[in-house]
């Protein structure tokens, strides 16, 4: 019924972008939120959702996932991962563009699209090569990625040859007004590294990355982002020093925003000691303080998204001696009941929490959703905050079942996923 | 932790031995005692025990290595176990078999026990943790992860020249570390059997991060660092390290850090001499040092049977006695 009008009664409203944190009925009309609080003038609802004892928030936008498709449909599938991303309350996914063929030509942006449109879960946005093919080199054809809806650019965790090719690169994305997504990465100090280079790295033995390999580039895109002008997102951030960098950086007008993944935010190092395949991560798992860093850029505002960095695989890429096993988990299932609990002890602390996988990731990528403004697409999550659940390869929907976290008690279960105003899940049936 | 419980059986005993890192005195004590009775079979003239006969060990090297191979396939034959020599190399891979299946393949020829060395860090670990029940892993170097039988005839060397106190005593170990699996797990053993003194020496491109949580004191000048020292294990330098952003020449490496005669006389005169071998002669050491009186490079070689035979004959006894009970 995609042109139901729709009433969310009785749900605890929190909109961190619009500071709304209340109780109060939702009502729907036309895919769009068409009020708030009282009923508009003539509203009949055909379907009503009773939303008492639940929390209503803006669709959750997570800022980076992989959906394997095209290119690597072993791991998985466009269809099942936007069913899976709707089923943990997410709307949004920004897909990077290395995929296989990479996102650097119009046709395989339409591809993705085409792809998403027809699992009719969660929407798919993606992010155009900074370069052809990702190789560093040539600049990719960005005007005509941004006609056919890249909402920003990326070399994704690909190097570029040269800071002749970077500056070249921002220029011609500034020249488009898009946003350029880095992987702040000195390629020759990560060199084959695996882990992060401290304490564990020499106790195993495994090729390091020092933290300076984050640092370095950090500080090497700084200064070319303030040269070109260009607005420049840091993904995946892992060091303390680096959000202080980025903080300055904020404080000093530079345009440039950050994010970090969820498994930085809960994990460290340390958890690598038994060469647990499911904690390899690129970039890596850094130290405790540095999660604490981390944890306090996120929560203050510097960093101002949290997303999964959602990479499902195939249970043999992890079968195998660490190094070679194929780094990241998958996460979409996960994304809103981590989110929640970095906040369990401190609940004022909630409707920032919530801000960081809604109003945050739709700002840097320049998209209207996000939040509960009237006339807004009606992307909405509704969760029971007291119905914790367990995570296992049951209660997982991803196809990819590789997580630190299997067997964690997680807070917070999605009841219903809307997106434009369509109900692409319901946990009563799902 | 449950990488030490991988490698320890319920009751205590070894069951598979993968690193130094995460046993106890008591289990290395052990494995000395059992190499010094097994040091004596190597001088009879029938050379051989029968304790594992029967039994079918793979030694599965996806790494070239002539002694380290060679000395596991010796104390298997002398404990009268049949060997199984499997040179992977790079062919497995090109063949697209995983390891996981080249393993699965091998288990399905009922074999009792692999003995493994692979390029990555972690590879040994990674085979414990997915062998039958009944099959045990002997680490024989993983990546620069550890190298534990290799660390084990090297205490077994030093008791032999110094005793069983190991708390009086001042090692120091020399050059790349930052590569070395054997350096590794040589930290760990000497701390378990509580060395009083563990010392490394080498230019700070050689160490590598936060190496002091290991437990040793770091020295930059080997004159300095050898300063009373009763044991000094010098690690041998690949040359390709030599060439690049790592050191700037061998000449300049020997200047500082080979080991000669004069260097040496900064050490206590009973100075042991030690190193895993292969030597680089004139870059890690002198060629009178390495065959001079204080050294006991082909002594460690000779223990080398000794102490494999003590660790497989631990790992698979146990086995033995279980198959009893079941």
């Amino acid at each position: 019924m995609p042109e139901a009008r729709i009433k969310i009664s009785g749900g605890r409203l929190i909109d961190p972008e619009n500071r709304i944190d209340d109780r109060l009925d939702l009502y729907i009309a036309d895919g769009r939120i068409a009020a708030i609080g009282a009923a508009p003038d003539g509203f009949s609802e055909d379907v009503e959702l009773d939303a008492g004892g639940l929390v209503v928030i803006p669709g959750l936008i997570d800022l980076c996932a992989r959906l394997r498709e095209p290119g690597q449909e072993h791991k998985a599938s466009i269809d099942g991962e936007c069913r899976a991303a709707a089923a943990g309350g997410i709307t949004t996914l920004c897909c990077p563009p290395d995929t296989d063929p990479v996102i650097d030509t119009p046709a395989v942006v339409e591809l993705i699209r085409h792809r998403a449109q027809q699992a009719g879960a969660a929407r798919v946005v993606t992010l155009g090569a900074l370069t052809k093919g990702l190789q560093g080199e040539q600049l990719s054809e960005m005007a005509a990625l941004q006609r056919a809806g890249c909402v920003g650019v990326s070399n994704a965790l690909k190097p570029l040859a040269s800071t002749l090719v970077e500056r070249r690169a921002f220029e011609y994305a500034a020249t488009f007004g898009l946003t350029v997504f880095l992987h702040a990465d000195d390629a020759a100090l990560s060199a084959n590294g695996c882990i992060h280079e401290g304490e564990l790295s020499t106790r195993l033995g495994l090729p390091g990355i020092p933290q300076a390999a984050e640092t370095v580039a950090v500080a090497r895109d700084l200064a070319l982002i303030q040269q070109t002008g260009v607005r420049a997102h840091f993904c995946r951030l892992t060091t303390h020093h680096a959000v202080r960098m980025v903080a300055r950086a904020q404080f000093d007008g530079v345009p440039v925003s950050a994010d970090v993944a969820v498994p930085h935010l809960y994990l460290s190092e340390v958890d690598t000691v038994e060469f647990g395949a499911d904690y390899h991560f690129i970039p890596p798992l850094r130290t405790q303080e540095d999660r604490e860093g981390l944890r306090k850029g996120l929560l203050s505002g510097t960093v101002s998204a949290l997303c999964s960095d959602h990479q499902p695989h195939e249970p043999d890429a992890k079968l195998a001696p660490f190094p070679a096993t194929e780094p990241g988990a998958s996460g979409v299932d996960s994304l809103l009941s981590l989110t929640l609990k970095l906040v369990d002890e401190d609940q004022n602390l909630l409707a920032d929490a919530i801000a960081r996988v809604t109003s945050g990731p739709a700002k840097i990528l320049g998209i209207p959703y996000g939040d509960l403004a009237v006339g807004r697409a009606a992307d909405l999550c509704i969760y029971a905050p007291d119905s914790n659940w367990r995570l296992d390869d049951t209660s997982m929907n991803s196809q990819g079942k590789n997580t630190p976290f299997r067997g964690w008690e997680m807070p917070g279960r999605v009841r219903y996923t809307l997106r434009d105003g369509q109900i692409i899940f319901s946990s009563e049936n799902p | 932790m449950s990488v030490n419980n991988l490698q320890i059986r319920n009751d205590g005993r070894l069951r598979h031995f993968l690193s130094t890192e995460g046993l106890n005195r008591g289990l290395l004590t052990e494995i000395l005692d059992t190499a010094e009775s097994f040091a004596g079979v190597a001088e009879q003239s029938v050379k051989k025990v029968p304790l594992l006969r029967g039994r079918t060990i793979v030694n599965l090297f996806f790494e070239a290595s002539t002694r380290t191979r060679t000395t596991f396939e010796l104390a298997a034959k002398r404990l009268s176990a049949d060997v199984l020599n499997i040179n992977v190399g790079a062919s497995a891979t090109v063949k697209g078999e995983t390891l996981l299946d080249t393993l699965r393949n091998l288990q399905a020829m009922h074999i009792d026990m692999f003995v493994v060395r692979h390029s990555d860090s972690g590879t040994a670990h990674f085979i414990a943790r997915h062998v039958l029940p009944h099959v045990s892993v002997i680490n024989a170097g993983d990546g620069r992860h550890a190298h534990p039988t290799q660390a084990m005839l090297d205490m077994f060397t030093i008791r032999r020249e110094k005793g069983a106190d190991f708390g009086r005593l001042s090692v120091a170990i020399v050059g790349d570390i930052a590569n070395s699996r054997v350096a590794r797990s040589q930290i760990h053993a000497l701390n378990l059997l509580n060395t009083g003194d563990v010392r490394i020496i080498a230019p700070r491109t050689l160490i590598p991060s936060h190496i002091e949580s290991l437990g040793v004191r770091v020295f930059h000048d080997l004159r300095e660092g050898l300063r009373d020292a009763d044991v000094v294990i010098m690690l041998r330098l690949q040359r390709e390290r030599m060439k690049g952003v790592v050191l700037p020449s061998e000449h300049e490496y020997y200047q500082l850090y080979g080991l000669t005669e004069e260097k040496l006389s900064m050490a206590r005169p009973d100075i042991t001499v030690m190193h895993p071998g292969p030597i680089n002669r004139g870059v890690e050491m002198d060629s009178q040092v390495a065959d001079g009186p204080r050294s006991v490079i082909l002594q460690q070689v000779t223990y080398g049977i000794a102490v494999r035979m003590a660790v497989m004959s631990m790992a698979m006894q146990q086995k033995h006695s279980q198959d009893g009970d079941a």
